[in-house]
């Protein structure tokens, strides 16, 4: 298992560098000039200054490379000192990767969204387990029943409709008719007492619907399928025929079994969520890290961007790993080293 | 094959089954997949949907003869009348005709980019299913995009893109070659994979050995016997693609970095209905349930063909659909 964890995690290290050179190398290529939106009355040697100022002068692999030191050696560094409380070397010095818009280290901006993002995320991740795992469950043991047509149908809908459809549709019904839900997400909203706390509820309710509906829907789908493949197993009519109990046959046989697929699929929905969040985000106006990125795209604020993209491709990669171990923990037939 | 029925008598031609007409190996198979996919509720019900929207969206403008760029400012922001049968904007724009002139952009994007997903999934696939030597380097390209952050990705292209484009082929096809292309780029991944998976149990069928064994070129094997019979999966899956091709690109132009309002698409109407939420949410209502309504129908069509082609297929093949965004 440790062989296996090691060389699991040594092949990520190539995937992320190869994902950091397309992300790097798409922005920096991309036609545009950074200091195009700058007013038209700055003299050209002023913007060529501009261009300096911003590290524009070096050529491609130079900047790549001091991109990399920077968000892969400087901000962990940085990041150990602020959580421990030390100091390591020359901290005052060490470049930061820094927003051409606010000129502020893009991790601290990242830092001040992740907690609106991961609420809402974490959450509506958390209904989507606990509503889609029994469901699926329920709907293969009664495969073909009216509770598994009524359930696949609405998975069906859940998994087609587009989550800005279901959320736009959610306000027009919450807000705009009963008028019993905020449209809008209140970030600045903090949780002091009991009403505030039903506030903070009443104002998550809609984002996490719509994002729990959306991962509830596959990963219903997915359960389903995995517990009908698994009560077709021999052993479980075997199971059967021992004379076992229903409930142990299905609870200890099934589901152990067919829960193994099931586990890792869960955790490989982890970043889809949150990539489908830039959308939730905008519909309900959580200023969360999509929202980040969508301003910074239409700024074209490029490290922003460059950052924020990576570390969208950092959860796939991790929860990509921690997904594989997981199967080769609970599968011990997976790991074919 | 043709050959050697050509040169045998008549009566061996017979008795090899010519006589009935579902003795024949590939008819039976394919009266069989027809025979399942009828009696499967959910494949009927989206083919006869898909077909309403498609006919609609390609010749209902030939009936509702209204032009969707005509703006009557007299008759802003109406509710539904015999004139405008879904109302107006806040514009006068007939908001039936914008969206059936959305449609089209719509399903015509969806079908386009799954054509380019489809054909570069199955080359990739066929390719390292087929030649052993590139099969890793493939498989490695493959995983690096499954890697890849594709919304994020998508909203940074398009936005990067889309002047040069336009410039150079024009405000509607740059965009449309523009948001095909990196849909399509950004999604063959889990087509590759399944086609390489079949090309790999098909290759070592002793059909393709015996093939083989006649001298047949690598390329005619691939042409003759391999990708016929690895064909099923990919209709299956370009079915789902066309689905998940409308619902990506109505995400990218309801985040406003897709088509844009001159040319909508129905994420590009529901986009431009979300400032009018309070005073004609139906300019929302219609768009989203027209995609809606398309992308449900042809889930349903790929998952009935999918159950009719495959009736052995297991929850990883099933579940394996890339998990969306959006």
């Amino acid at each position: 298992m440790l062989r296996y964890a090691i060389r699991r995690l040594l092949f990520a290290i190539p995937t992320l560098l190869a994902i950091s050179f397309v992300v790097f190398a798409l922005l920096d290529l991309a036609p545009g000039d950074p200091t195009a939106q700058l007013p038209l009355t700055i003299p050209p040697e002023t913007r060529e200054l501009i261009r300096q100022s911003l590290g524009l002068g070096q050529p491609f692999p130079v900047r790549y490379v001091r991109w990399l030191e920077q968000f892969l050696a400087n901000e962990p560094l940085n990041l150990v000192e602020v959580l421990f409380g030390i100091e390591i070397g020359d901290s005052e010095g060490r470049l930061r990767v820094s927003s051409w818009a606010t000129r502020s280290p893009v991790v601290d901006l990242i830092a001040q969204r992740l907690p609106q993002t991961m609420t809402v995320v974490g959450v509506s991740y958390l209904v989507a387990i606990l509503i889609a795992v029994p469901v699926g469950v329920f709907s293969a043991y009664r495969q073909y029943s009216v509770f598994d047509q009524v359930g696949t149908f609405i998975t069906m809908v859940g998994f087609s409709v587009p989550t800005f459809f279901t959320g736009t549709v959610l306000i027009v019904i919450f807000s705009g008719l009963l008028g019993w839900l905020p449209s809008i997400y209140d970030t600045t909203h903090r949780v002091t007492d009991l009403a505030s706390f039903g506030y903070q509820l009443k104002q998550m309710a809609m984002p996490v619907m719509v994002l729990a509906l959306f991962s509830a829907a596959q990963i219903s789908r997915f359960t389903r399928s995995a517990v009908l493949d698994t009560l077709h197993q021999e052993y479980v009519r075997t199971a059967r025929a021992k004379g076992l109990s229903e409930p142990l046959v299905i609870f200890v046989h099934v589901l152990r079994n067919s829960m193994i697929p099931v586990v890792t699929v869960i955790a490989l929905g982890i970043p889809t969520t949150f990539a489908g969040a830039i959308i939730t985000e905008q519909i309900f106006r959580i200023n969360g890290v999509g929202a980040l990125l969508i301003g910074a795209i239409e700024g074209a604020d490029i490290p922003t961007v460059q950052t924020v993209t990576f570390i969208f491709a950092g959860l796939i990669v991790f929860f990509n790993l921690i997904a594989d171990l997981l199967y080769g923990m609970l599968d011990p037939r997976i790991r074919y080293d | 094959m043709t050959s050697a029925a050509a040169a045998a008598p008549a009566a061996s031609a017979r008795a090899a089954g010519h006589g009935t007409p579902l003795a024949h190996p590939d008819r039976a198979h394919k009266y069989a997949v027809w025979h399942r996919l009828r009696h499967h509720p959910g494949a009927i019900a989206g083919a006869a949907v898909f077909t309403v929207v498609a006919l609609a969206v390609l010749f209902g403008s030939f009936v509702h003869g209204v032009d969707p760029h005509y703006l009557d400012y007299k008759a802003k922001n109406q509710g539904m009348s015999l004139a405008h049968p879904l109302g107006t904007d806040n514009l006068g724009r007939d908001t039936f005709a914008r969206l059936l002139a959305g449609g089209r952009l719509s399903l015509a994007v969806g079908v386009a980019a799954m054509a380019v997903s489809i054909t570069v999934g199955t080359v990739i696939g066929v390719l390292s299913g087929f030649f052993r030597r590139l099969d890793g380097p493939l498989m490695r390209f493959t995983d690096l995009f499954l890697a890849l952050p594709v919304l994020p990705l998508l909203m940074v292209t398009t936005m990067l893109f889309r002047e040069p484009l336009r410039a150079a082929l024009g405000l509607e096809a740059g965009i449309f070659i523009l948001v095909v292309g990196v849909i399509g780029i950004t999604s063959w991944m889990q087509t590759a994979r399944i086609v390489r998976g079949q090309v790999l149990a098909i290759r070592a069928r002793e059909y393709v050995t015996a093939a083989r064994s006649i001298g047949a070129r690598p390329w005619r094997i691939i042409g003759r016997h391999v990708f016929p019979n690895a064909l099923s999966p990919i209709v299956v899956a370009a079915t789902l693609d066309i689905a998940a091709a409308i619902i990506t690109e109505s995400a990218l132009s309801f985040l406003g970095l897709g088509f844009p309002s001159d040319f909508p698409t129905w994420g590009r109407l529901l986009y431009d209905g979300v400032p009018f939420l309070t005073l004609t949410p139906d300019r929302v209502i219609w768009p989203g349930l027209a995609i809606s309504l398309t992308v449900l129908s042809v889930n349903f069509l790929g998952d009935g063909l999918r159950d009719a082609l495959d009736p052995h297929a297991t929850a990883t093949s099933r579940g394996a659909r890339p998990l969306r965004q959006g």
